[in-house]
């Protein structure tokens, strides 16, 4: 048994797939048209074989309950690493994204909570610096 | 009789409810998921209930203000209602002294 894909529900797929592209600077794996909707991958350019990210309509009034309560409370619905939170930090806000939490060293890691506006929060990781 | 006090220290006689304050002096604005990530890195094992139900009672206490920002909850340190014990048992002489 192998991971392969993890999905993030959200709220608009073409917007979705803007900020997880341009502003994350993710890849489309796959774009499929799917009756109203699509099956829309995304994977890292670091790791074009590596897991894909499914980003999927939130259009279940569970998933929107789901994520909001989550998204109150700060809570991420996904985490990804990179190599300088930040470096990622200083990048994306100066792209105009939000964070609910700076860069915050955590024992061995230093971590950050972003908003994806599709209805998620997204945790940055790096390694702490030596 | 109680003259007010009472629910200040409560909330302050609890190591993990003091550890919170301390995470909120770092910074106002703080998401229950920050405050859980800060409360980690000090070796604070409680859950995230656990420390979602001592927010309650240092919110209930004046100490920490819950405010909704856009989708977020966030919180705020106020160390308002700490003023009048710092007062309570100094003489008057010391009192007056700048």
């Amino acid at each position: 048994m192998r991971i392969t894909r993890t999905s993030v529900f959200v709220d608009d797929q073409a917007k979705a797939l803007e900020v997880y592209t341009r502003l994350l600077g993710f890849e489309v794996r796959h774009d499929i048209p799917l009756g109203e909707h699509r099956w829309l991958t995304v994977v890292s350019p670091e790791e074009p074989d590596g897991v894909e990210v499914v980003l999927e309509p939130n259009e279940h009034p569970a998933a929107r309950a789901f994520t909001e309560a989550l998204a109150a409370d700060g809570i991420p619905s996904t985490s990804f690493t990179v190599d300088d939170v930040e470096a990622e930090y200083d990048r994306l806000t100066g792209l105009g994204m939000t964070f609910t939490q700076p860069p915050t060293p955590t024992g061995p890691v230093v971590t950050a909570v972003l908003d994806d506006t599709c209805g998620n929060l997204v945790q940055l990781v790096s390694a702490a610096p030596a | 009789m109680d003259d007010g006090a009472d629910a200040v220290f409560r909330a302050l006689a609890d190591p993990t409810r003091r550890a919170l304050l301390d995470a909120l002096l770092e910074r106002d604005g703080q998401t229950l998921f920050e405050l859980c990530t800060r409360m980690a890195d000090t070796g604070v094992g409680s859950s995230r209930q656990a420390i979602s139900q001592h927010i309650d009672v240092l919110a209930g206490a004046g100490l920490v203000h819950v405010r909704r920002e856009g989708r977020y909850r966030l919180h705020d340190l106020d160390t308002t209602p700490l003023h009048p014990l710092r007062e309570r048992w100094l003489r008057a002489e010391k009192r007056n002294r700048p």
